[in-house]
């Protein structure tokens, strides 16, 4: 097999004669009587990362999932390693040498991570686990991901961005020849992230392929050698990495010009709806105030306030607070000290009265608390404002008011009309999973909404209708809280940002201070 | 029909598609429940006879109320192992106000009424005291309610001795025995666990809680009260199983219900209610229990033993079981 040479200039060659280590040809898969795939016809090259870009929906996801065994295609064949390729179950793939390291993580979180790297083969003495030898294979395998942790912590215990890193340790335990990374650095750290990149290009020098998909463009530019674009299921562009101009690449994804990543926004003395015309004192009024808060081992100090028409972001480091001062405001988990008002009524109880209050959380992990995966769509877009549809005194569904809203946010939204309503919302794209989640809480029309990641593991085109959306309910009066990892969307999307660090807010900056060294300081811990 | 969303693994051929649709459906069990019924009845006397008929209703309308009222709590995500000793402490709470001989209030007009009341009450009760230990307490469902269960059993016999207790009023009897009040009963709190499933906003609760608890309690839904409210649900419903059941026997009895659990259990999950929660239908319970009775009344009939027959009803819930694992395997490949 020709070994490709390692280092990066190779894009900007002709290509040689690589022996393909992997190959589609033709490739057609149909879900719902929808085709998801069409006549998608690409290949890697041996010691090749290949990155693939599309929106959601595009058909990356199904992609692999036919490659790994999880899905058979309806038509077209695939070649690996020289020969036809056509896995019956996950486990084909795993013995031809193929390691996919998912986008949702399919760690067991009550074991250790040693137990969960060779939960499939465990080093053996007759019937019993040799745990000398597990440990030590363990070791060395975190030792070549980076992660430096005893391998019998339970992954319970891990940070999503330390167990990414043990998805990959995994694919590395039994020689993948070709990785499939999907999505790897939603959760990782900076550091985590150079530490994956320095790890990609480690093993394309010992002469694996790497099939890279992500949303973060400048990663992929960055990492890979070629570069294929999926949109509604077809190949629309397949180039070398250095051939490629990052506009093209988005516009080519969403298939039209996108100007910008971040709709444009009105200065502050312009917005407002409604009450521009009062011309009253509504805008940038306080309308959020959070005195004292504190809550000892989590968060302390924390003061500030949101205005309405304001959004506001939240920045720091994993770890630093974020997510739990997201919870303690909504009322999730308890606090010790300090007092919550919005427009002087004090903010208390559980999330129902919050809720009543006019408060919004959309969570950090809609598959966690964000949303009932085996219920249907309307069920899920429903679930927060039910209690409006409901006539007393028995309490019985007003059905057709509650299917006009339901229709009505829908289009707000602009979820896929395809979409059938009674479809359970596991079967959704994570754009429209995410789409759903957020519709349900617009749907209560709230006063404060506080996202947490609102756009992880989300395409550039529904991102910016995330924003627009966002926009638009800022413009109407409410205040908004937006927790995020990605500066640039920090940065392009609030007017304020809060910076937390070990359960501090550390820094406060207008927009006219943005400042990626000054905020990635006050992040930083001493 | 109604099916359960398909797959695009379609089979090839049309008779295979038709089997897979059949095995998909939610009436299933329905179309089982006949075809059991026409492949036993030239081989079993007296199985398509008006009187086994009759015998037959009586057997399952009671067992039809029960099991409704633990379709609710299971439609929650929980489980009511309690409902069996809840029959059996009831009817002996009802039949010591009632009865004729040394009943609280015998003979005023009041101790039929009187009685039911306090047997719902009870029923309740017990409900709501579940529902507190598995939210308030955390405390697992199954534990809890096997506990509860023993309590129950164990504190209907001592406040009877052991003893049955006999002469019921016959205003109170009749429910048992008049077969079309039974029926009445039977239909009115079957259509109002419908109605409350499908139509009301605590329904939909349930089903969301169910579902995920998780979601369910960060959109705002009043988790803990949704709870507790199906236990009671399921409490009450035992209750009124009770009734019947004392009335058809014509006596209190502190053993009464005592070898149902199995029944109740396997005819809602025979029916397609799901033990992890979130789906379930009054009408799918029907269909288990019909089925589950009619099994029972025909293999008797047949004349094998006890012993037997429980044997048989095992394999059949098991196959039920591996059923609902296939179908939710062909929804899971889509």
């Amino acid at each position: 097999m020709q070994n490709s040479h390692p280092s990066r200039t190779t894009n900007h060659e002709p290509r040689t004669t690589h022996h393909d280590q992997l190959s589609f040809h033709a490739i057609t898969k149909s879900f719902f009587g929808v085709k998801v795939l069409k006549d998608v016809t690409f290949s890697v090259g041996a010691g090749r990362v290949v990155g693939l870009v599309g929106e959601n929906g595009a058909g990356k996801s199904t992609l692999m999932n036919l490659l790994g065994g999880n899905l058979r295609p309806d038509a077209g064949a695939m070649r690996f390693n020289g020969s036809d390729y056509a896995p019956r179950d996950p486990r084909d793939a795993r013995s031809a040498g193929i390691g996919f390291v998912h986008q949702e993580l399919n760690l067991f979180p009550n074991l250790s991570i040693a137990e969960n790297l060779f939960l499939d083969g465990f080093p053996t003495r007759g019937p019993f686990i040799r745990r000398g030898r597990l440990r030590d294979l363990a070791a060395a395998l975190l030792n070549r991901a980076g992660l430096d942790l005893p391998p019998e912590t339970r992954v319970e215990r891990l940070s999503s961005g330390e167990r990414q890193l043990v998805e990959i340790a995994r694919a590395l335990s039994f020689d993948a020849r070709l990785l499939i990374l999907d999505e790897p650095t939603t959760s990782l750290s900076a550091r985590e992230c150079e530490r994956l990149f320095a790890l990609v290009g480690q093993l394309r020098a010992e002469g694996r392929s790497l099939i890279y998909i992500s949303h973060a463009l400048g990663d992929v530019l960055r990492l890979c050698d070629d570069v294929v674009v999926l949109r509604d299921g077809e190949v629309v562009g397949q180039r070398p990495a250095g051939e490629w101009d990052p506009g093209r690449m988005v516009s080519l994804m969403v298939g039209r010009e996108l100007k910008r990543l971040f709709p444009e926004r009105a200065p502050p003395a312009q917005r407002g709806g409604p009450s521009s015309e009062q011309g009253g004192p509504e805008r940038g009024t306080p309308l959020l105030e959070v005195r004292g808060v504190a809550q000892p081992g989590v968060v302390r100090d924390i003061s500030f306030t949101l205005h309405r028409s304001e959004i506001l972001g939240v920045s720091g480091l994993m770890g630093a607070g974020r997510t739990e001062l997201a919870r303690i405001l909504f009322g999730l988990d308890p606090c010790e000290r300090g007092r919550i008002t919005l427009a002087g009524e004090p903010v208390a109880g559980t999330p129902r009265r919050r809720i009543r209050s006019g408060l919004a959380l959309l969570t950090e992990s809609r598959r966690d608390d964000g949303l009932c995966l085996e219920a249907s769509l309307a069920d899920n877009l429903a679930l927060v404002t039910l209690a409006r549809y409901a006539r007393t005194p028995l309490r019985l569904l007003h059905l057709g008011g509650l299917r006009d809203a339901l229709a009505k946010i829908r289009e707000a939204v602009r979820l896929q009309p395809r979409l059938a309503s009674a479809q359970p919302v596991k079967t959704l794209s994570g754009g429209n999973q995410q789409k759903v989640v957020l519709a349900k809480w617009l749907l209560a029309e709230p006063r404060v909404l506080i996202l947490d990641e609102p756009t992880r593991g989300i395409d550039v085109g529904a991102k910016f209708e995330i924003y627009q959306l966002i926009h638009d309910l800022a413009d109407r009066g409410a205040g908004v809280l937006v927790i995020s990892s990605e500066l640039e969307e920090l940065t392009g999307l609030c007017d304020r940002i809060l910076v937390m660090s070990h359960g501090r807010i550390t820094d406060d900056l207008s927009r006219a201070e943005f400042d990626r060294e000054r905020i990635l300081n006050a992040a930083l811990p001493g | 029909m109604n099916r359960l969303p398909t797959n695009y693994e379609l089979p090839t051929t049309n008779n295979q598609q038709r089997t897979t649709n059949l095995l998909r459906s939610e009436y299933l069990v329905l179309f089982l429940c006949a075809a059991l019924f026409l492949g036993l009845a030239p081989f079993t006397p007296g199985l398509a006879s008006a009187g086994n008929a009759i015998n037959l209703l009586g057997n399952l309308l009671p067992l039809l109320v029960v099991a409704v009222g633990l379709t609710v709590v299971l439609i929650a995500g929980g489980i009511d192992l309690s409902v069996t000793s809840t029959i059996a402490l009831t009817s002996v709470a009802g039949a010591l106000v009632m009865n004729g001989d040394t009943g609280w209030l015998a003979g005023t007009p009041l101790a039929v009424p009187s009685a039911i009341a306090l047997m719902l009450l009870l029923g309740g009760l017990v409900g709501a005291f579940n529902g507190l230990a598995v939210t308030v307490l955390r405390m697992p469902a199954f534990i809890v309610t096997l506990t509860t269960m023993m309590f129950l059993s164990g504190l209907a016999i001592w406040l009877t001795q052991s003893k049955p207790i006999a002469h019921l009023p016959a205003g109170f009897t009749a429910l048992g025995t008049r077969l079309w009040l039974t029926l009445l009963v039977a239909a009115a709190l079957g259509a109002f666990a419908h109605g409350m499933l499908t139509r009301s906003l605590f329904g939909r609760w349930l089903h969301a809680v169910g579902h995920n608890a998780r979601t369910a309690r960060v959109s705002g839904v009043p988790v803990t009260g949704v709870v507790i409210a199906a236990y009671v649900v399921s409490g009450v419903f035992a209750a009124a199983a009770s009734v019947l059941y004392t009335a058809r026997l014509e006596t209190g009895s502190p053993v009464l219900g005592q070898r149902l659990l199995l029944d109740v259990i396997g005819a809602t999950v025979l029916g397609g209610t799901s033990l992890f929660g979130g789906k379930g239908k009054v009408a799918w319970t029907f269909f288990g229990v019909l089925f589950l009775t009619l099994l029972d009344n025909a293999l008797n009939l047949l004349g094998l033993s006890h012993f037997m027959i429980m044997m048989v009803k095992g394999g059949v819930i098991l196959l039920a079981a591996l059923l609902d694992a296939w179908r939710a395997l062909e929804v899971r490949r889509s």
